[in-house]
Parts: structure tokens; C-alpha cells; sequence
């Protein structure tokens, strides 16, 4: 009987110490390695990125030979994507998700440890391909062949990277849409789910669907490369377009993969500082939904100067342009939300309409992108790394940024140093601007992306971004500092520390309990 | 109830006119001579795009000003500190009709003379010249295929010298941008230029024509284009080759009529020498 009753009493036991975080198959666990590696592929990412911009800073060739520059842009394309912003929305998610469903955790626990223990591995094969006879892969995050057919053992090894990432995403993908579907608290009907909940969801699904794509055309690729199979080259009946058509079937989805759960952190965190529910709850979910439909059957728009047929052309052209509506509800009804609440402009609220101000920026670029005549012009030049940063860095990352300070005070039961979080977000919104808002013009000047020198008229503008990207990256040295602080001083923070906060997370003590909702909670 | 707003009214106004001056006076230092902005288009196709630009940057300046006047205006007014009580207002579907409808709208009115030049480029029937441009491990090789100068070949490389990469000469002024055999085409003839390549993907770019097209090894692509004015005009390599990628520009040099045919009867005879002078060798 004794016997019993211990090892009943240590039911909640776990193994402490380095193993504690080896075996876990806790969900605020498994978040908490999510987060904290995505930020160390963050800084590794945005090294490169230094690199990058320290080599572009002047005319001539500098710190980087043309090879190496060109396996920095590759490398921190794909690390960023994959490494950083990708796990951090899956760590938001591990933590997030079942408190704000009334679950005590993920559906599957196990696999949940064995999708984030993936991630290391493929983080290091990338980061090791630096190191391997020929370098790391030099062919752009998008590798396309035939120039990725040439490269050595470090596009073997990105290949290999690539799999081990998509097992990961899949894993993670069908453990959330198992999760949302089957452990809601009674009473949550999916229309009365957080709005984080639902573009998860839907990001979720859009993960299982392109993420085997992506999967296919690296392992086409990598028996084209070693076991002569020709689908992308001509000489053997193949056809390098076709590379194109598969990986931006899944690249297009990918990037609204990265966008949608911003949507719904935003979400989030506008109604709670508005002190206003959100408006439009049921359009915002429908216009979610038709962006991830819509994302599916747009992909050729990055392949427009490829040469496709003109009724190919204009399809592309229209479909991308629709998405601009769902979009487009989405920021009018975050601004509906705002007016006439009564707004407070804490940490995340900052980030939160820093990102609508540049969201909309990059959404509009996007549209320009979207007319064929204008992106013939724009397509592979600055103007188009310029795009996609303000929907990457501005969109997703600030979004990151606001929901980690929105939710810190629930996850470790602690305040962050206010001032200091209030600068990391005016210096990292006045070092982005000056950092990208150049890079509009040098593309439409004519300046082409991934190349490692340039002509001398494109100098200036260069040497400005260069100095924001300097500026944008010591900034997050302080974001590190801030969380530390937190994590170990910071004031003890309430229950409940946003007055309008009313998810259900907001029920649960701070620190948020080891098994978030042992007892469902009823919704009305 | 709106008295108490008149003053914030004011200070929005004089904030808007502000934005709006400080945004009109870029798009007009933003003409077609500024470095910063589009090359001055040298072709009905680059001149349509130019304006289609020019009309997109417009409205989306218009509705940012409408979209951000709304929430700033939010922003100062409706704050706690200010005392401001939060309504409970949650949705409405009159509004959000709106909403879709006009976005809807604005976008068929961009699209429509996007269509148009769509079309226009894609037709590249009856050209004057077929040139074929053929992307090469880092370089251009030009095959004139029908039309004046028939049978002229050549390759295009870069010509600035090791030493201004290296930073051990001053840079000259088309530094990166100068090749050693320019691309000549006669003024007002149309050019269809057909692309492939012979190793990887590349693209053939030059931005004042309005034209870029990606070179694909094993299969051929076709563009057109008709310079309005002679000239020299530069571009460059526009889709990742490998490690000098940044080292292929393009450089087209637009010539009258008749200083056309002297080139191409000269550039004829050059080879033709050449030819002989290998068929005595043998």
C-alpha cells in the first residue's frame, strides 16, 4: 500500500538538470527550448546577416570573397526561416495554445519532444556546412538548380537539413491540429476560439499540406545531384522550371506560414490594450482562411520573369492581387478595434501597431510586386529584399517580440524592465526602417539582391542600410538582456497584469502551473 | 459632442498636410533623372511600367493616409491617459461589405492597364532583329540570328580591371557596369531578343527597356523591346549564377540607322578576317 501511495506522490516527478529538458514532454518545457532555440539560430542568422552588410558597407570586395558572401545570404535565408522564425511561432504555440484552450497539454507529448529534439540536428548540419571541403551551400535559401547541382557536401548536408526541419514542421503541424481539435475546455466552440488559436490552426494545416512538397523537390534534387536522375536538367529530358514550380508551391504558403500566426498575436494583444473586444471576430476568421486558400494558387508569381505563357501571367497577377482584400480586412478591422477603445500603449501594444504601420508597408510593395510589368522590373533586386523584410522582420518578428513581452509575465510570473523593453522596440523600429527603407530604391534603381559588390551609384544608399542593420542587430543583444533580467529579477507580475486581458491563460496563476488546466474550465 | 474635438481636428489636419507634403515632395524629387528611382524608360513597355508604378504608388499613398489617419487619430484621442471610456462596439457587416468592396475595386482599376502591357510584351511576332542571348559561367554571348547584321557573334564580358575590385585602383564611374564588346542595336527597329544559357540559370536584364528574362539552360525564352533613343544603357545579371554573378552586366548601345549598318558591316568583316586568317592557318 505504501508502495502505492509513492508512486503515486511522485506522479509529477521529472528528471532535473540537463535531462529534465532532454526528456520532457511538457508543453511549457518544450516551448521554452523552442523559444530559446530559435533565438540562438536568431543571432547566428543575423551574424550572417552582419556579415552581409558589413561586406556590402562599401564598394570592392572587403571581408567576404564572392563564394562565402554568397553561402552568408544562402545560409541566413535559410536559417532564419527555418531556424528562428518558424520554431519560435511553434514555441508560442507549445506555450500558448493549451492554456488558451483549457487544455493541461499537447495532444502528443512525446512526439512533441522528438519534433523540437529534431531541430538541433538540422540547425548544426546547417551550421556546420561552413566547415565541410567546398563550404555551405552558395546557391540562395531558394537553391535553385541547375547552380545548386554544382555545390559540394554543403548542399548535401542543407538537403539532409531541409528533411530533418520538414519532419519537425509536420510533427509539430498535426500535434497542434490535434491539440486545437480534440482538447478544447467544454464549451469552446471553435468560433468562440482565441484568435491565436484559430490562424494557428489554419497555419497548422497549411503546414501538413506543403511542407511533403518541399520534401519532394529536395529529394529530386538530391538524386538528380548523386543517383543521375534528371528531373531538373534539360540534358536528361528534365526541366529546371519545374524545381521552380514545386518549391514555390510550397515557398508561397511557407511565407503566410510565417504571417498568420502574427495575425493572431496581433489579434491578441490589440483588443487587450484597446480595452475592446476585436472587431469583425468571424470575418477575421474567414479572411485567415481565404489568405491560406488563396496562398496555394499564386505561387508563379515569383516566377514571373521565367517565361510563362500570357494567360499564366495574368492569372498569377490576379489571384496574388485578391489576397490583398483578406488582408486588407484584416488591418481595418484592427484599426475598427482600436477606435474608440481606451488605449494603453504597454511593450506589446508598441509591437503590435509597429507591425500593422509595416505590415501594411510590405503589404503594399506586395501589391506592386503582384503586377507583372512592375515585378519584371523589381524581381531579384533590393526592391524585392526590401518586400520581404517588411512582412518577415517587421511582420513576423515584431509580432514575436510583442507576443513574447504580452505573455513573459504569464510564463515565468515575473515583469520585464518596461523602459528598457520600450527601447528595444524604438530603436529596433527606427534601425529597421533605415535599414531596409533604402533598399526600395536601390532595387528600383536596378541594384540586383545577391551579389557582393556593386555599381558606385549605389553606394550610399548601401552604406545607410548597412548602418541600420548594425544598429537593428546590437538591439537585440539588449531584447537578451531584457528577458534574462526578467527571468531572474524581474518584479513579481499578477495574475492577470493586462487589465483587459480576457483569454484563459489570464485564469491561471503567474507562473502558469506545470499542467496548465488539470480540471476543463467551463465556457459560457 | 464634436466641439470638444475642433482642436484635435485641427492638429490632425495640419498633421495630414504634413504627411502628404513631406510624401509629394519625394515622389517629385523621385522624377525619372533621380539615381534613386526607376532609369528614365527608354521603351513604350518600360515607359507603361513606369507610370503603372507612379499610379500604384498614388493609391497606395491615398489609402495609408485614409487607413493610418483613422488610427492615429485613435492613437492621440482615444487613450486611457486622456480618460477616453472604451465602447463595446464588436462588428458590422454594412461596414465590412464596404471594406471588401472598394479594395476590390481599386485593384481591378490596377490590374486593367497592368493587362494591357502584359499582353503588349508578350508579343514578340515580326521583329526586326532576333538577337540570341546566351548566359555563360560569368558571361554574355550574343548571336545575331535574322535581320540587319545577320551572322555577327561575339561574347560580352566584364571589362572592369582586377585591380578596382580590389580596391587597389579608384573605381571608375561605370565600375561593374562596362563589358568589353557592347550588345549595338539600331534606334526604333524591333529587338527580340531570344535567352538561354549554357551552365545555370541567369537573366537578362536591362532595366530602361523594361526588360528581364530569365536565361534557361537547354530551353529558350523570347523578349522584345524598341529603343525610343540612342544611347548606352546598362543592366545587369538578375538571377543567381554561382560565384561571379555580380561580375556579368549587360551593356546595350543604341545607334542611328545608318551608324548601325557601319558597325554591322565592319563587325562582318572583322570576322570574316578572322575566319580567313584560321583557314590559312590550317
Amino acid at each position: 500500500m505504501a508502495v502505492v501511495q509513492d508512486v503515486h506522490g511522485h506522479h509529477d516527478h521529472h528528471p532535473s538538470g540537463i535531462m529534465r529538458w532532454v526528456m520532457t514532454t511538457n508543453h511549457k518545457d518544450i516551448g521554452t527550448l523552442y523559444l530559446w532555440f530559435s533565438f540562438a539560430m536568431f543571432l547566428v542568422g543575423g551574424f550572417l546577416a552582419m556579415g552581409i552588410r558589413a561586406e556590402l558597407f562599401m564598394p570592392g570586395i572587403q571581408i567576404l570573397e564572392p563564394e562565402l558572401f554568397n553561402s552568408f545570404t544562402t545560409l541566413h535565408g535559410l536559417i532564419m526561416v527555418f531556424g528562428a522564425i518558424m520554431p519560435a511561432f511553434v514555441g508560442l504555440a507549445n506555450w500558448q495554445v493549451p492554456m488558451m484552450i483549457g487544455a493541461p497539454d499537447m495532444a502528443f507529448a512525446r512526439m512533441n519532444n522528438w519534433s523540437f529534439w529534431l531541430l538541433p540536428v538540422a540547425g548544426m548540419l546547417l551550421i556546420s556546412s561552413f566547415f565541410v571541403p567546398g563550404g555551405a551551400a552558395a546557391g540562395g535559401w531558394t537553391f535553385y538548380p541547375p547552380l545548386s547541382a554544382q555545390g559540394g557536401l554543403g548542399v548535401d548536408m542543407m538537403i539532409f537539413a531541409i528533411h530533418i526541419l520538414g519532419a519537425s514542421s509536420i510533427m509539430g503541424a498535426i500535434n497542434i491540429i490535434t491539440t486545437i481539435l480534440n482538447m478544447r475546455a467544454p464549451g469552446m466552440t471553435l468560433m468562440k476560439m482565441p484568435m491565436f488559436v484559430w490562424t494557428w490552426l489554419i497555419t497548422a494545416y497549411l503546414l501538413v499540406l506543403v511542407m511533403p512538397v518541399l520534401a519532394g523537390t529536395v529529394t529530386m534534387l538530391l538524386t538528380d545531384r548523386h543517383f543521375g536522375t534528371s528531373f531538373f536538367n534539360a540534358a536528361g529530358g528534365g526541366d529546371p522550371v519545374l524545381f521552380q514550380h514545386i518549391f514555390w508551391f510550397f515557398g508561397h504558403p511557407e511565407v503566410y506560414i510565417m504571417i498568420l500566426p502574427a495575425f493572431g498575436i496581433v489579434s491578441e494583444i490589440v483588443p487587450t490594450f484597446s480595452r475592446k473586444p476585436l472587431f469583425g471576430y468571424a470575418s477575421m476568421v474567414y479572411a485567415t482562411a481565404s489568405i491560406a486558400i488563396l496562398s496555394c494558387i499564386v505561387w508563379a508569381h515569383h516566377m514571373f520573369t521565367a517565361g510563362m505563357p500570357t494567360v499564366g501571367q495574368l492569372f498569377f497577377m490576379y489571384a496574388t492581387m485578391l489576397i490583398a482584400v483578406p488582408t486588407g480586412v484584416k488591418v481595418f478591422n484592427w484599426t475598427a478595434t482600436m477606435w474608440r477603445g481606451s488605449l494603453t500603449f504597454e511593450t506589446p501594444m508598441l509591437f503590435a501597431i509597429g507591425f500593422i504601420f509595416l505590415f501594411v508597408i510590405g503589404g503594399f510593395s506586395g501589391v506592386i510586386c503582384a503586377i507583372v510589368p512592375i515585378d519584371i522590373q523589381v524581381q531579384d533586386t533590393y526592391y524585392v529584399i526590401a518586400h520581404f523584410h517588411y512582412v518577415l522582420v517587421s511582420g513576423a518578428l515584431f509580432a514575436i517580440f510583442g507576443g513574447v513581452y504580452y505573455w513573459l509575465p504569464k510564463w515565468c510570473g515575473r515583469m520585464y524592465d518596461v523602459k528598457l523593453a520600450n527601447m528595444h522596440f524604438w530603436l529596433s523600429m527606427i534601425f529597421f526602417n533605415v535599414a531596409f527603407f533604402v533598399q526600395h530604391f536601390l532595387g528600383l534603381a536596378g541594384m540586383p539582391r545577391r551579389i557582393p559588390d556593386y555599381s558606385l551609384q549605389f553606394a550610399d544608399f548601401n552604406m545607410i542600410s548597412s548602418i541600420g542593420a548594425f544598429g537593428f542587430g546590437l538591439s537585440q543583444i539588449l531584447f537578451l538582456y531584457i528577458v534574462i533580467k526578467c527571468i531572474r529579477s524581474g518584479e513579481k507580475a499578477a495574475d492577470k497584469p493586462w487589465e483587459g486581458a480576457n483569454t484563459l491563460e489570464w485564469t491561471l496563476p503567474s507562473p502558469a502551473p506545470y499542467h496548465s488546466f488539470e480540471t476543463p474550465p467551463v465556457i459560457k | 459632442m464634436w466641439g470638444e474635438y475642433m482642436s484635435s481636428k485641427s492638429v490632425m489636419a495640419l498633421l495630414g498636410s504634413a504627411t502628404l507634403a513631406l510624401y509629394s515632395s519625394m515622389a517629385f524629387s523621385l522624377d525619372e533623372t533621380s539615381k534613386y528611382f526607376h532609369p528614365q524608360p527608354n521603351s513604350i513597355i518600360a515607359q507603361e511600367t513606369y507610370d503603372q508604378h507612379i499610379f500604384a504608388l498614388w493609391i497606395c499613398l491615398a489609402i495609408f493616409i485614409v487607413v493610418f489617419g483613422v488610427m492615429f487619430y485613435s492613437i492621440l484621442k482615444h487613450r486611457k491617459s486622456v480618460g477616453y471610456k472604451a465602447a463595446n462596439f464588436h462588428h458590422s457587416t454594412v461596414v465590412e461589405i464596404i471594406w471588401t468592396t472598394i479594395p476590390l475595386l481599386i485593384l481591378i482599376g490596377m490590374a486593367f492597364p497592368a493587362t494591357k502591357t502584359v499582353v503588349a510584351m508578350k508579343d514578340t511576332s515580326e521583329p526586326d532583329i532576333t538577337i540570341k542571348a546566351t548566359g555563360y559561367q560569368w558571361m554574355w554571348g550574343y548571336d545575331y540570328l535574322q535581320g540587319e547584321g545577320e551572322g555577327i557573334s561575339f561574347f560580352s564580358k566584364l571589362s572592369t580591371p582586377t585591380a578596382q575590385l580590389e580596391g587597389k585602383e579608384a573605381k571608375g564611374e561605370n565600375y561593374l557596369l562596362e563589358v568589353d564588346n557592347n550588345l549595338v542595336v539600331p534606334v526604333g527597329k524591333k529587338i527580340r531578343v531570344i535567352t538561354t544559357a549554357n551552365d545555370v540559370l541567369h537573366a537578362w536584364w536591362v532595366p530602361a527597356f523594361g526588360v528581364k528574362q530569365d536565361a534557361i539552360p537547354g530551353f529558350i525564352r523570347d523578349v522584345w523591346f524598341t529603343a525610343d533613343r540612342p544611347g548606352i544603357y546598362r543592366g545587369q545579371c538578375a538571377e543567381l549564377c554561382g560565384k561571379d554573378h555580380g561580375y556579368m552586366p549587360i551593356v546595350v548601345e543604341v545607334l542611328e540607322a545608318d551608324k548601325y549598318a557601319q558597325w554591322a558591316a565592319d563587325k562582318k568583316k572583322a570576322s570574316a578576317a578572322v575566319v580567313n586568317t584560321a583557314a590559312v592557318g590550317n
